[in-house]
């Protein structure tokens, strides 16, 4: 799972921070609060979640308690991942 | 419509007509019909003329019989033939028709209060030799430009920045500030520009300048005070209003028909250019031909309303199809006629639009402008009337579902979840109190653009404060109008000046030399509707309630019923689409975004490298991109390269043929 929460905080870095660290991005910080993340931004985690893990992802899953933060998203993959192995 | 120009020598010296002629040279698109050049011992006046009214007999620079007054204007009042009528009684003589002339006279009469009487779109300057002083004066609303400058000998003024840099000693020096402003409200705020020591004179305001001293007043100012009085009066007024306000329109439409050349209208297939163009052609005798716009992709596209209400009105009518390739071929032009960073495309249309307008023969075009910031149109109202009901009870989890109802043209926000949208719209408690409510979403949107600020702006701005910036700018009693009136100004008073009449508007009309008239913002028409109760505006949650009501049976059924669309275009992708511009290349490369100093390379070539693999779809991206794009287009044109502008001259060859 280490690898994964780099391979997500890179995204985020590299996708919604453009290569800046912008401080220091801590695995609890939330992306609404933080303002990293507007609505098109959520799509476009969802496509890269799907595309690289290869999930689906569920409308009703959609929600910031699966998505807001490196540790959600770290959380909410587990579970995802365990379902599908 | 016209272009002027003109400087001010503080000592006793002939100013040198080379220098005029630059200057007037520059701005040569916003008169081609003519020019002309007036110097005296000290002052010298330039203007280029596009000539719509008394097309023999306007030539300017205008003067009285003694040549004491000296006139250069850009514009129209439109209220001249009255004005002149009340005149002559009065016992002044005329040597033409021309509105020029009218204010002359009446500044004769009445010295500068003269501009209380003038219904119009202006910016003069007048040369008072006798009293040795030069007055200029901008409409009420900032439908026409006006820069100025001083520098070590000479105050120095034009329609468009480019005619003040036309002098050697100007220097051309990009604002951090006002980038910062820019890349929070849109706008920077007046009287700053994006260059250094470059001002704008605010609308509403005239300027005096006498030797040294430069006194800037203002005579009109935008006031809610009526309307926040009438919240909640009661409806029977209501009939009154929608009486009152039909026979305003259609005398401030029928005003602006006054012309000795054809007058156009734009058509969007909104509720407010539809009224408009039903107004010319229900209420007067004038044949119409109407211009649009529209567009491949289907997301932007208005075509089939626009089919609609021109069939519906029997108009001629022409349309220009605009790609993206268009919009990224057009662009260094249209920043070359803006002058100013922007963070949407939505004028390069409007540029080739207008370009289609001139090749008809047109001059004059009325458009619907203004009515969504007079009469509440925008979703910014609307947001900001539901996040005030959720933030009234934050527990309820039905009231945020009303956000669905908002801004129904973004898919991706159409698309979250209630639990995001919530948090997308979550009101914070700070807000409620602040008097920026409205617009706080927006410009903290914005702001995020900040984060591709190379570090050396990044430390310039640090200690600047662009809120304090703007409440320093409100005007007396805004704190305690009501919240729909104080969002109506923030809206009426900064970004229509700074973005829509200005960039979406004179900038690229003007650079065809076709002049915009807007009907809506009839000081009389804007005045009236500042005193009609917020909620006939908006009532509830449907948009320009009054507005409608006034237009009910004038324009077609499917307009008035249709969900507000606002006017945009394809933002980002234009850029990387198709055979891709040199200039993109050349101006975001690495190499080129550190030599200029502003933003952050490495931060613009992730930005870069995301639009190129097609992954960038939000709105701050696109904003991202479009505005350091325009950034980086105003240092190429304006401080590298002033003049040379290889990238505009590329593109002049290709347009053509979009017309058909």
């Amino acid at each position: 799972m280490q690898n994964i929460e780099q391979e997500l905080r890179q995204f985020v870095v590299d996708n919604f921070l453009f290569g800046q660290p912008n401080g220091h991005l801590s695995s609890s910080d939330s992306f609404l609060d933080k303002g990293i993340i507007d609505s098109t931004g959520v799509l476009e985690l969802v496509v890269f979640l799907e595309e690289t893990y290869r999930i689906k992802i569920q409308d009703r899953e959609l929600v910031p308690d699966n998505l807001d933060s490196i540790n959600n998203l770290v959380r909410f993959l587990e579970r995802k991942l365990q379902h599908t192995s | 419509m016209c272009g002027i120009a003109g400087i001010l020598n503080f000592s006793e010296k002939r100013v040198d007509p080379v220098l005029l002629v630059r200057m007037v040279e520059r701005i040569r698109h916003r008169g081609p019909d003519d020019f002309g050049i007036y110097t005296d011992k000290r002052a010298g006046l330039a203007h280029a003329r596009l000539s719509i009214i008394d097309l023999g007999a306007g030539q300017q620079p205008m003067h009285n019989e003694d040549k004491s007054l000296s006139i250069i204007f850009n514009g129209e009042i439109f209220n001249y033939i009255e004005l002149r009528e009340d005149l002559i009684r009065k016992g002044r003589s005329f040597r033409t028709r021309s509105d020029t002339e009218v204010i002359l006279r009446l500044y004769e009469e009445k010295g500068e209060e003269c501009v209380q009487d003038l219904n119009g779109q202006w910016a003069f300057a007048i040369w008072d030799s006798k009293r040795e002083r030069l007055f200029l004066s901008r409409d009420r609303l900032g439908v026409r430009p006006l820069f100025y400058t001083v520098t070590e000998d000479a105050f120095v003024f034009g329609s468009e920045i480019k005619s003040i840099f036309a002098l050697p000693n100007v220097s051309r020096e990009i604002d951090p500030i006002a980038l910062d402003q820019i890349f929070t409200f849109w706008v920077s705020i007046p009287p700053r520009t994006i260059f250094k020591n470059i001002l704008e004179l605010p609308p509403g305001h005239s300027l005096t300048v006498h030797r040294k001293q430069i006194a800037a007043q203002q005579y009109w100012r935008l006031d809610y005070a009526e309307g926040s009085m009438n919240v909640g009066s009661v409806a029977a007024h209501e009939e009154q209003y929608v009486g009152e306000l039909l026979d305003l329109l259609v005398d401030a439409t029928r005003i602006r028909l006054r012309s000795d050349v054809p007058v156009g209208a734009y058509v969007s297939g909104g509720l407010d250019s539809s009224f408009v163009t039903a107004l010319v052609k229900k209420f007067t005798e004038t044949p119409l031909r109407t211009f649009s716009v529209t567009f491949d992709d289907a997301e932007f596209d208005e075509g089939s309303y626009q089919n609609e209400v021109t069939h519906f009105l029997e108009t001629d009518h022409q349309e220009v199809r605009c790609s993206c390739e268009d919009i990224g071929s057009v662009f260094p032009a249209v920043i070359w006629h803006t002058e100013r960073p922007i963070l949407r495309t939505a004028p390069a249309p409007l540029y080739i639009l207008s370009e289609l307008v001139r090749a008809h023969g047109y001059k004059v075009v009325l458009t619907g402008e203004g009515a969504d910031e007079m009469f509440g149109g925008y979703d910014i109202f609307k947001e900001a009337k539901i996040r005030r009901f959720c933030a009234a009870h934050p527990q309820s989890t039905t009231r945020p579902l009303l956000f669905r109802r908002l801004y129904p043209y973004q898919p991706y926000l159409q698309g979250q979840s209630d639990a995001y949208l919530r948090a997308f719209f979550h009101v914070r408690p700070h807000e409620l109190k602040s008097e920026f409510f409205s617009h706080l979403p927006r410009w903290e949107l914005t702001s995020k653009l900040k984060m591709f600020f190379s570090e050396d702006i990044k430390s310039q701005v640090r200690s600047h404060d662009g809120y304090a910036d703007l409440r320093s700018t409100l005007p007396p009693g805004y704190s305690s109008w009501d919240g729909f009136c104080r969002a109506q100004y923030l809206e009426a008073a900064y970004l229509l000046p700074g973005y829509i009449l200005s960039s979406q508007g004179d900038r690229v009309a003007m650079a065809h030399s076709v002049e915009g008239r807007f009907p809506f913002l009839d000081y009389r028409v804007v005045e009236f509707a500042a005193g009609i109760p917020p909620h006939l505006k908006m009532k509830v949650l449907n948009e320009k309630y009054l507005l409608k009501r006034c237009a009910n049976g004038l324009v077609p059924p499917s307009v008035m019923k249709r969900p507000k669309q606002p006017y945009r275009a394809p933002d980002g992708k234009s850029f990387f689409h198709g055979s891709q511009p040199e200039y993109v290349d050349v101006l975001l490369s690495s190499d080129r975004i550190q030599q200029d100093g502003l933003f952050d390379s490495l931060a613009v070539k992730s930005l870069v490298q995301k639009f190129r693999q097609g992954r960038a779809i939000g709105v701050r991206d696109n904003m991202a991109l479009v505005g350091i794009l325009s950034t980086q287009l105003v240092v190429e044109q304006f401080v590298r390269n002033f003049g040379d502008r290889p990238f505009y001259a590329e593109h002049r060859a290709g347009t053509a043929s979009v017309c058909r």
